[in-house]
């Protein structure tokens, strides 16, 4: 190499445009494509799982129930679910002998750290709400999760009045959360001392979805009745 | 970090173990704080999200490494983001296959894998500049030291806070759970005794070196 080769300044790198959209193309196509064959793989896989997290906690809350049935409320009318209706679904459970034992459905409120979703049984006999199951929460554990642990708390699931009016415009009595010990009422929600958000957010939930659908299910219950 | 630029590095032991001790991305470099505090409350959390990001680490920084003479330096951020970002949707695809409770229990960190500092530093330290094989087992490493890392503090926090250890309980019923342990502060707790026990190690074994050199120079004067 010669003295002057030495002193030039160093040839500046360049890049041709052409290189960077070619390799960002080249690198969102494969992108792309594994993204996609990853979401066709999975789908059916997810689909299922989900499909039996709501069975599962069907039958845990209506135990006599061996078969199910979908169907969806919109437009303050109930139909069988199927493809491209859109609304609230209700997951009917029927017995051994095809009579209908309970409807599941779902309910949300936001609770002390974030929202709580629940699916809840309704019995259109007794007119009441017969205990729920926690879909997804993220309470503090030993405070606020004591909503699904405090045997207490869990009593007043037993037979919890949620009883349409005479005109089916809502509940006859509203669903409410009472402090501690001075539950007198069917209606009423024995909060936990300590976690009275957490008590709040189900006992909104609860009479939030009640007022709609109690009296809604009661209209349809015919519909229901012959579902399986 | 060890390496210099552009030097090719020869597959070794240490190529993986490296990122077990010496580089562990917690206990030493501080890397992926986020998941490390936020997701340890149970040990199955703590493995699960450790073996989510091995995969996009080792995923990821093959794919990189596999272009890298093709990637123009302009525009190496974009590109890895791409890549790390659509590995992390087919983790977070197959955690939702594999089983919805755990997903919920890892809620948000699952995506937010794609801002783990650890993978992106990976990628632009090591596999850009690496053949692929030395990047498959470096990055096999610093995910099985950011694994156990992610374990020691998941372990630690469910027997304290829960008294149970993967779920099942390992004390009688009079055992009173040590509750802050699975929550927030519980983290920076035992992150914070774990680092102490990580630092006091090492400085013993650096001081246990010191004296072997100092020996060492002795016996050389003494001749
Ligand atoms: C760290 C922390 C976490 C808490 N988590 C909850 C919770 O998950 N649910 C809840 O209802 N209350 C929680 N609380 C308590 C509420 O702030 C509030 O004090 C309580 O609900 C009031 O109950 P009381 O009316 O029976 O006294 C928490 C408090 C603290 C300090």
């Amino acid at each position: 190499m010669s003295q002057a080769d030495n002193l030039a300044p160093p040839p500046v790198e360049t890049t041709p445009s052409f290189n960077m959209l070619r390799t960002l193309g080249l690198v969102a196509t494969i992108s792309g494509l594994l993204v996609v064959l990853s979401f066709r793989v999975t789908e059916p896989m997810i689909e299922q799982n989900k499909r039996e997290a709501i069975e599962r906690a069907l039958f845990r809350l209506v135990p006599d129930a061996v078969s199910r049935r979908d169907f969806i409320a919109s437009d303050n009318r109930i139909q069988p679910a199927g493809e491209g209706i859109d609304g609230e679904k209700l997951y009917a459970g029927y017995g051994q002998d095809g009579k209908l034992k309970g409807i599941a459905l779902e309910a949300a409120a936001p609770g002390y750290q974030d929202v709580i979703r629940i699916l809840y049984a309704y019995d259109p006999y007794c007119q009441c709400i017969r205990g729920f199951e926690v879909l997804k929460m993220a309470e503090t554990p030993g405070i606020g999760d004591k909503i699904i642990k405090d045997p207490a708390f869990l009593m007043n699931f037993e037979a919890l009045q949620a009883r349409p009016n005479a005109d089916g415009s809502g509940l006859e009595q509203a669903i409410v959360p009472v402090k501690h010990g001075t539950k007198t009422q069917p209606w009423q929600i024995d909060a936990i001392s300590g976690a009275t958000i957490s008590s709040n957010a189900i006992a909104r939930m609860l009479n939030d979805k009640s007022q709609l659908m109690s009296p809604l299910i009661q209209r349809n219950l015919a519909l229901l009745e012959n579902g399986a | 970090m060890a390496e210099l630029p552009n030097r090719q590095e020869q597959v070794s032991l240490d190529t993986f173990l490296r990122g077990l001790w010496q580089e562990n991305p917690v206990f030493v470099m501080l890397l992926g704080m986020c998941p490390v505090l936020a997701v340890t409350n149970s040990a199955i959390n703590a493995l699960a999200m450790g073996l989510a990001s091995t995969f996009v680490l080792v995923a990821s920084n093959s794919l990189i490494s596999l272009l890298r003479n093709f990637i123009p330096k302009q525009v190496r951020i974009a590109t890895y983001i791409i890549i790390i970002a659509t590995f992390v949707t087919m983790v977070d695809y197959a955690i939702q296959a594999i089983s919805l409770e755990l997903y919920n229990a890892l809620g948000a960190f699952i995506q937010l894998i794609v801002v783990n500092c650890m993978i992106l530093g990976r990628a632009e330290a090591y596999a850009s500049k690496q053949r692929l094989w030395p990047t498959i087992i470096n990055g096999l490493g610093i995910g099985a030291g950011f694994t156990f890392a992610l374990l020691c503090l998941g372990v630690v926090r469910e027997i304290l806070g829960a008294g149970e250890l993967f779920g099942f309980a390992l004390f009688g019923d009079s055992f009173q759970p040590w509750v802050v342990m699975i929550l927030p502060p519980g983290g920076f707790f035992v992150l914070g005794a774990w680092l102490l026990i990580f630092a006091w190690f090492r400085q013993r074994r650096e001081q246990a070196q010191a004296r072997v050199e100092e020996q060492q120079q002795e016996t050389v004067y003494e001749r």
